[in-house]
């Protein structure tokens, strides 16, 4: 029974991450018609804000440091330290959630700069042009960020009072073994609540109204007279902002590298594909469904039946759902499925 | 009487032309044994002005990116050493040495650089591109296994000497082992050899362990060796997982751990994937549990103070074998970080000094040799026995190409000193108790001449 908790809480923090990638990827695609090949990249974008603001914080003197004998030898001791000592020490610490007001400006603003920049010159060429413009704009991105961090992952720590682990088994009164990291607890609740938002805002509010009805019809919202465009672009920015987000709250549980968006793209894309195109339904649900069946398929047992099930399984259920459902879990008809 | 002449003593004139035609024949033999011995040693890159090309092929991206980072720095201290410049490190102390401080045979060392990527087919394409355009006369470097032995398979074809860097496994020296490549760091087996008794003494023999083991040569290697060395304990082993190379979260690896049974895990990891996978080990609360009645226990069979450093607190305690370390006391060793540390404000790793330490043994058999001649040099590295150079006295065996010297048992410094101070030495495993066999791990050296 702990066994399965576990699996499960795990496959569900995983989901939580192709979740938040993929409904930003379909929010592009059902509202821009825009493959975007570049969303991954957003979302290591926002694991470098994390990075950023933390070096930010963690500008430092340089000091000699005595306990050396042998050569001259530095330490970093940064300048929040030295000015407000404990409380300097404890901003350092809390870098990642604070780094959270540092991305939304950031990203919503490069959000709207690509869009207006690029991807609204590409909105009536084929797919296969969309996916090669926004693949070299994903590459062009990715070798910016090498240029000024590194090709090494960069450590970016969750602050230390929830850098442990939850004793779930204990409060459920199962299990002491049934423990969790308290940081992917987080993850998890985080997503949900921006999963949450992003639906609140598209049903509660006029511009989320109009979006949606875009997403149906956008030819009759136009000659209703309502600048689709401009909508648009927000839309966009808020594609941008998620994947974001999520790269900023992700950073503790994967130390960020440049190519960390990549990694995730593809199995974002099938996640997409699998909750049906332009569904921002299906690609939450299709989220979590795979990282779920992911974690499940990791476990030994079903290892010891089906070895290697763990790096395929992804695939496997994609092309299953695709062979019986071609248009996806919760796609629309006729979307994607001549 | 009949006074017998000799042809020597009054030479007549057959006996003139007889050794003249004598003469006329060997002379050219003469002139052609030395033109065929010349012939003999034609090879890929010889010097032919005033300086000598060395490459140095280290990952700088990948997972093993810091190990490559400073594998670089000590090349090029060990090349300003060898052209004479700097403190001189470890070429003070090393015995018997032949260097001068004046390059190698006369010629200054220069050098290229190539990134491995930490892939093979990065690693050969660079070393490829060193060798054939860049006129490197040797390469060293490595820092992953894989890429070490494809490099040696590459070295081995193209003639070129390979003096690997950091590479653990135990088919570097052993089923792959080339007659080209030589390694002076330790591996898998030696690792299990040296840990075991330490193991026993600390754990017991009623241990159930678990492996998370990276899914390439060198982590099947240390499996199977630190297998070896816990099932002759009295250990069982629950399960041997392998992982992806540079995974990132390896939590789906590490959930099915805590109801598993075993109270050991045995991370076979390295650099970045050892950082990640140790701290989500320690964020799943591994370390906080008591399993089978005993506190569960983490073991990182291969593991240097970069790791270390990346992973802070939580390696604070865990028990490894480590190649060398900084704050060993002997001559060479001290040498050498002083040298080191005042060039980079930072103690060399185990793998800056595998590299610093192989250079320096390279330049010496040329020396020693008399020539860059391949051959030659291969022949003065094989069983060579030297000290000086940081964990006492030191044989490169002939058979395999395998070092052998002591092995460090270490533990993570629960109470460090100072900000580099976070391995702490348990042991310094003797070099008798580390050796083994040559024969044991097959393959074959292959020929001297390519």
């Amino acid at each position: 029974m702990d066994a399965i908790l576990i699996q499960l809480l795990n496959g569900l923090d995983k989901g939580a991450a192709y979740s938040l990638i993929a409904l930003g990827l379909t929010l592009a695609f059902g509202t821009l018609g825009v493959v975007n090949f570049a969303h991954g990249a957003l979302f290591m974008l926002g694991a470098f804000c994390a990075v950023t603001f933390q070096k930010i914080l963690t500008i430092s003197k340089r000091v000699k440091d005595e306990s050396i004998t042998f050569f001259d030898a530095y330490k970093d001791q940064p300048y929040l330290e030295i000015w407000w000592g404990d409380t300097g020490a404890a901003i350092i610490d809390y870098a990642v959630p604070l780094s959270i007001l540092f991305a939304i400006p950031v990203m919503l603003l490069i959000g709207v700069a690509l869009e207006r920049g690029l991807i609204k010159h590409f909105y009536k060429r084929s797919h296969a042009e969309q996916i090669l413009v926004t693949f070299g704009l994903a590459i062009l991105i990715q070798e910016v960020v090498r240029h000024f961090f590194g090709a090494n992952p960069i450590p970016t720590p969750a602050p230390d009072v929830v850098s442990g682990s939850a004793a779930i088994g204990s409060f459920l009164g199962l299990s002491d073994n049934l423990v969790y990291p308290w940081w992917r607890l987080i993850y998890l609740f985080f997503s949900g609540v921006i999963i949450f938002a992003v639906f609140a805002f598209l049903k509660y509010t006029t511009f989320g109204m109009v979006v949606r009805a875009g997403m149906a019809d956008r030819e009759t919202v136009g000659l209703l007279g309502i600048n689709v465009q401009k909508r648009f672009t927000i839309v966009f920015a808020i594609a941008a902002l998620v994947a974001g987000l999520a790269g900023v709250m992700y950073a503790p549980i994967l130390p960020p590298d440049y190519h960390m968006g990549m990694d995730f793209l593809v199995l974002s894309f099938v996640v997409v594909v699998v909750g049906g195109m332009g569904s921002l339904e299906g690609a939450v649900a299709a989220g979590f469904l795979l990282g779920v069946l992911q974690s499940f398929a990791s476990m030994n047992e079903v290892k010891a039946i089906i070895p290697g099930i763990d790096q395929i399984i992804i695939y496997l259920v994609a092309v299953i759902i695709l062979l019986v459902r071609p248009r996806g879990l919760m796609g629309r008809e006729g979307v994607f499925e001549e | 009487m009949v006074d017998k002449k000799t042809d020597l003593d009054s030479p007549s004139r057959r006996g003139v032309l007889k050794a003249g035609a004598a003469l006329a024949v060997a002379s050219p033999m003469f002139y052609l044994k030395d033109s065929w011995a010349a012939a003999d040693q034609v090879y890929r890159n010889a010097p032919k002005g005033a300086t000598v090309t060395l490459g140095f092929n280290v990952p700088q991206s990948g997972a093993y990116a810091d190990e490559g980072a400073d594998e670089l720095r000590a090349f090029k201290l060990a090349v300003k050493h060898l052209n004479g410049e700097g403190d001189g490190g470890m070429m003070k102390t090393m015995k018997p040495s032949m260097l001068k401080g004046n390059g190698i045979l006369g010629k200054k060392v220069v050098f290229t650089t190539g990134d491995t990527q930490t892939k093979s087919d990065a690693a050969r394409a660079s070393a490829k591109r060193m060798i054939e355009k860049d006129g490197a006369l040797m390469i060293s470097g490595g820092s992953s296994s894989g890429v070490a032995i494809a490099v040696q398979g590459l070295c081995q074809e193209m003639g070129t000497i390979f003096m690997a860097g950091l590479t653990h496994s135990n088919d570097t020296t052993g089923k792959d082992k080339r007659r080209y490549g030589f390694r002076h760091f330790f591996n898998a087996k030696m690792s299990g050899s040296a840990l075991g008794p330490v193991l026993k003494e600390e754990m017991g023999t009623e241990r159930v362990a678990y492996h998370l083991t990276a899914d390439y040569t060198w982590g099947w290697t240390q499996e199977e060796s630190i297998k070896e060395t816990t099932e002759g304990l009295g250990w069982q082993t629950k399960a041997a997982v392998k992982t992806p190379v540079g995974a990132g979260d390896f939590s789906q690896y590490i959930t099915p751990i805590l109801n598993s049974g075993a109270d050991t895990l045995i991370l076979n990891h390295y650099g970045k994937d050892m950082i990640n996978s140790l701290t989500q080990a320690v964020q799943f609360g591994l370390r906080d549990k008591e399993v089978n009645g005993k506190t569960f226990e983490i073991i990182v069979p291969l593991y240097s103070r970069l790791m270390a450093q990346g992973a802070g607190e939580n390696l604070k305690g865990i028990l490894g074998t480590t190649a060398w370390n900084w704050a060993l006391t002997d001559e060479g060793s001290q040498a050498f970080v002083k040298s080191f540390g005042a060039e980079y404000g930072n103690p060399p790793s185990q793998a800056a000094h595998t590299c610093y330490v192989q250079t320096l043994l390279y330049a010496n058999a040329c020396e020693m040799a008399g020539t860059f001649y391949p051959p030659e040099v291969i022949k003065q590295l094989e069983g060579f026995e030297f000290d000086g150079m940081g964990n006492g006295p030191t044989e490169y065996r002939a058979e395999d190409h395998q070092c052998f010297k002591d092995v460090l048992v270490v533990r993570g410094n629960q109470k460090p000193t100072s900000q580099f101070d976070l391995l702490e030495i348990v042991q310094q495993v003797p070099r008798s108790q580390v050796e083994y066999d040559a024969s044991i791990f097959g393959g074959d050296l292959g020929p001297y001449k390519v």
